[in-house]
């Protein structure tokens, strides 16, 4: 089987149709862009969850579950201290209240806690963060390492590389699309499904003097605008904006401006940190914010549109494909795509 | 009841404009358009993916007609170009001017704002000014050849609902062109109020958008918008002090 794209989604499907046996080849460009390579690295469906995306929730919350294991396997570490979700001000705070009673009709824990409570966890955090949402139980990982463990571990199983796409018909076998955002244009089903969502980043690291950076994943909104803070162990991932301006892949001064701005109002260390890189990637929308994870025809699954989840949504994404390519496609060409 | 409104002799039937900022997902956007009754809505021209699947795509498919924007500019030079991108990218010579004056507050610069219109109209636009609540302004915008006056109820994206509700009869009573509420609703009253008041329609995204419920509060702010329009059109009653029964008195 072919798997286009080398992204978290592609890798993971390589490396578990490997493992499973099939003989895997994997086509990647390698582009700078890509949602995987770019993202913060947040595990992280529970503050992620607003109103309109219980599909999404519930499938995030799937795959978490999942998470430990597939980290174990790759031996890559995760970050298990959780996340906080803060507010700045009256009218963030009121979101976060509303985000609490959502999640409480949902049934999943949050805890909402105090500004003392959350200077004591994270003594960093600015002076004016009035409250917060604590979610103990999400997790991060550093993106960039998961990437590398995927890679060998698709070696290690024989997988193939290559940056050479045959054309798909010559190809024996199943193809997986699994391009993120570029899938679009891979098959005629995808074209109007799949769309890029450009996000912005940047990676600060800690310099000798500064504060570390928080333990905790921190989710903001200051004055309305999300901003969030992952840790890494040499500095933290700082992200991120959503614009839908097509593959226009700079880094705009105003994005960078409004991210640092609203970094340093929920931890003013970062200041005093060095501004490590700045990178745009595409996510791959979907207009449910659902991936599509099915047959797009008798040789050809999809597996895309995983938007802002695509390392979350990983484990469950692979597993899935897995059992798509046990059962075979469907008598009847189409599929439900 | 046939009552269409008009801007620059184009009829629609509804008056309730929509943006498409905020939404958890397309879906979602996608059921609170329909549910608002809305036959034009407002995109950002520097948030635009015209190569397909994104919010373009959906208006299209649901026949909505596309206004863009040009919010994010800051002065008259930047919004008269993303304008004429926009003509040219979308086939329309209808713009939503915004030109802000900061990023805090999102308040129009009523000196840009008034420069770039006069340029637009002269340029051949039909030019829709988001514009402060100030009858002057107003004034001078129609005088320029704007083909509607936008005035704000309060800032963007601040649900306050309308701050200054004598400012907004003040422009109906002089405006000769179609006033549009844009920004600051938080809710169906602010809605209904501001049609009351004369407005010939409605814009707002974020109350819709960003509610719990995106799609009842679309089916919510349509019926406010009608609401409005009907009482107005009804003719209310004077407001008195003192109590005045309803049933007739004894010796009427």
């Amino acid at each position: 089987m072919t798997v286009l794209g080398g992204g978290v989604i592609g890798l993971s499907v390589a490396w578990y149709a490997a493992r499973a046996g099939f003989p895997v080849t994997v086509v990647d460009h390698a582009s700078p862009h890509g949602g995987s390579w770019v993202a913060g690295g947040m595990l992280a469906p529970i503050t992620e969850a607003w109103p309109g995306d219980e599909d999404v929730l519930a499938l995030g919350v799937e795959s978490l579950a999942l998470w430990p294991g597939f980290a174990e396997d790759l031996d890559v570490p995760l970050n298990r201290t959780g996340t906080l979700a803060l507010a700045t001000d009256p009218a963030d705070n009121e979101v976060l209240d509303q985000l609490h009673a959502y999640l409480t009709r949902m049934g999943r824990s949050a805890t909402r806690v105090t500004r003392r409570e959350l200077r004591a966890l994270e003594p960093g955090l600015g002076p004016t963060v009035r409250s917060g949402l604590s979610v103990p139980g999400d997790l991060s990982v550093d993106n960039r390492a998961l990437l590398d463990a995927l890679r060998a571990a698709c070696r290690h199983y024989d997988v193939h590389f290559t940056e050479d796409a045959e054309p798909p018909t010559a190809v024996s076998g199943v193809t997986v699309i699994a391009a993120g955002a570029w899938s679009r244009d891979l098959h005629p089903a995808l074209r109007n499904v799949i769309r890029p969502v450009k996000g912005e980043i940047l990676r600060l690291t800690a310099r000798p003097g500064t504060l570390p950076p928080p333990r905790h994943t921190i989710r903001a909104h200051v004055s309305g605008r999300p901003v969030y803070l992952v840790p890494r162990t040499d500095g933290l991932v700082l992200g991120a904006t959503q614009h839908e301006t097509g593959f226009d892949a700079d880094v705009t001064v105003g994005a960078v401006r409004d991210l640092l701005r609203d970094a340093e109002t929920v931890w003013p260390a970062v200041a005093e940190y060095a501004l490590a890189e700045t990178s745009a990637g595409f996510r791959s929308g979907s207009p449910d914010n659902m991936p599509v994870i099915d047959w797009l025809a008798p040789d050809v699954i999809a597996a895309t549109g995983h938007h802002r989840n695509g390392l979350l949504l990983a484990p469950v994404t692979a597993r899935r494909v897995l059992s798509l390519l046990r059962e075979g496609a469907p008598p009847r060409e189409g599929g439900d795509s | 009841m046939d009552d269409p409104l008009i801007i620059a002799g184009r009829e629609f039937g509804s008056r309730l404009i929509m943006g498409t900022g905020g939404a958890a997902n397309l879906s979602v956007l996608e059921r609170a358009l329909v549910e608002s009754g809305t036959e034009l809505t407002t995109v950002a021209m520097r948030r635009l993916d015209s190569s397909g699947g994104g919010v373009l795509d959906l208006l299209r498919s649901l026949g909505i007609s596309v206004l863009p924007n040009t919010a994010g500019c800051r002065g008259a030079a930047e919004a008269v170009l993303t304008a004429r991108l926009a003509r040219e990218a979308l086939d329309t010579d209808w713009v939503k001017l915004e030109v802000v004056a900061d990023e805090q507050t999102l308040l129009p610069d009523p000196i840009e704002l008034l420069d770039a219109a006069e340029r637009l109209v002269d340029d051949g636009f039909t030019v829709l000014p988001y514009t402060n609540d100030d009858p002057v302004l107003a004034r001078r915008l129609e005088d320029v050849g704007c083909a509607a006056v936008m005035p704000l109820g309060s800032p963007i994206g601040t649900g306050l609902g309308i701050r200054n509700p004598h400012n907004i009869e003040l422009i109906v009573a002089r405006a000769s062109v179609p006033v549009i509420l844009d920004a600051g609703i938080g809710t169906a009253s602010d809605a209904a109020l501001a049609m009351e008041l004369g407005c010939s329609a409605v814009l707002l995204a974020t109350a819709v958008t960003r509610a719990q419920d995106p799609v009842r509060m679309a089916a919510a702010m349509r019926a406010a918008v009608e609401a409005g329009r009907l009482a107005k059109s009804a003719g209310r009653i004077p407001q008195r002090f003192w109590a005045h029964a309803s049933s007739p008195a004894p010796d009427a």
